[in-house]
């Protein structure tokens, strides 16, 4: 929970680990605004369908995600549904 | 001999017809897992489909009013590329929206307790649905149900307000501790996922019908249509697959053909089926025979004077 995610070779720039790889933040990001910039095609009428995100292990219900910031070192996990099973 | 023959096809007649009016109420009772009713005993998993479109047509064939999806990460746009694989992954959803058919989300991959509840979370939020195909694994390899790690995760998750539909094992105590822990159904596998082997122990599995007081649905290991029937005839309540028919080569006629064997097991189960018997018993009568060159053959034996 405290250890950052590594950084790649290089000057250090702050960083989340979302979905396992390192996501560059210039500063806090809404949940919301991550969402639409990773898929944006599940977004229709502004409301993004099929996809929920979990911050350091805990799912962030879709009416917290305005006020939910990602920040450098969390751990962020966006999912959808898939053919499977 | 010929009153007690009588008597006899008399007493069989209305024993007959006692059975038939009971198991007509079965077999028009659907299907209802949690308080909802489902229109078709095959449950039908979305893994290995070639195509969306091929999937599509098979998951109409197959009548099916319930179907698996997993849940996975979404991919990274990668930069030049714009809509990668995940477009036509996320695309499973619409789909399902447009034919009516109803998303239960599973934990597959998921190796510890932990991995799958938070699995199953996320699948409530992203499919809004409080239904979950609880999946949880003990290796890679034999991809066997873990029944401890299965049982707790089992019982948060009841306790956290899902309808838990769990894959097990066929063992009739482990089926027993996952009906106990409130799971709405549960979901033993005739052998393992993917083998196509058929049902490996058809005993413990009609155990666990018998005995189970939630809906049985067969789970993994149904290879060709008659497996399908012999899960239905075993007593399970549905079936679930999915390979048998993704990987079939005309998935759309294997779909049609599992559809088929889910309703004639279903039928067969509640049909009061003949008593097996060690000898053979004609079915025509023995009176009558044609008579050739002045003789009626040799006297009619017990297993045709039987047959009336």
């Amino acid at each position: 929970m405290t250890t950052s995610p590594d950084t790649p070779a290089g000057p250090a720039r702050p960083a989340a680990l979302v979905n396992g790889e390192p996501y560059p933040l210039d500063g806090p990001v809404p949940v919301t605004d991550l969402v639409a910039r990773l898929v944006p095609e599940v977004v229709v009428d502004g409301v993004p369908r099929g996809v929920a995100v979990a911050v350091d292990d805990a799912v962030v219900p879709r009416g917290a995600w305005d006020r939910t910031e990602i920040r450098p070192g969390m751990r962020v996990e966006v999912v959808t549904a898939v053919q499977g099973g | 001999m010929g009153t007690t023959s009588t008597t006899s096809t008399t007493s069989t007649t209305s024993t007959t017809s006692t059975t038939s009016t009971t198991s007509t109420t079965s077999i028009d009772a659907p299907l209802t897992i949690a308080g909802t009713s489902l229109g078709s005993r095959l449950v039908l998993g979305t893994g290995g489909a070639a195509s969306l479109l091929a999937l599509e047509d098979a998951l109409v064939a197959s009548g099916t009013e319930l179907t698996t999806v997993a849940m996975r990460r979404v991919a990274r746009p990668t930069p030049g590329a714009a809509g990668p694989a995940a477009t036509g992954d996320t695309s499973i959803w619409g789909l399902l929206e447009r034919l009516g058919i109803r998303p239960l989300p599973n934990t597959a991959g998921c190796f510890t307790v932990r991995e799958a509840v938070l699995t199953a979370q996320l699948a409530r939020e992203a499919c809004g649905t409080d239904w979950i195909k609880l999946e949880v694994v003990a290796d890679d390899v034999t991809l066997l149900p873990d029944p401890a790690g299965t049982v707790e995760a089992a019982r948060i998750l009841v306790d956290d307000g899902f309808t838990v539909l769990p894959y097990t094992n066929d063992d009739p105590v482990t089926a027993r501790h996952l009906a106990d822990a409130g799971c709405a159904a549960v979901m033993p596998l005739g052998s393992p996922i993917g083998s196509g082997l058929g049902i490996a122990n058809p005993r413990n599995i009609e155990a666990i019908a018998a005995a189970s007081p939630v809906p049985v649905i067969l789970d993994a290991g149904i290879g060709t249509a008659s497996d399908a029937a012999l899960a239905m005839e075993l007593g399970c309540d549905g079936v679930l697959l999915a390979t048998a028919v993704t990987r079939a080569a005309d998935p759309v006629r294997m779909a049609r053909a599992m559809r088929l064997a889910v309703e004639a097991g279903h039928d067969a189960a509640h049909a009061g089926r003949m008593p097996r018997r060690e000898r053979a018993l004609a079915s025509s009568p023995a009176d009558g025979r044609v008579a050739v060159g002045g003789a009626t053959g040799p006297d009619a034996r017990d297993n045709l004077d039987l047959a009336l």
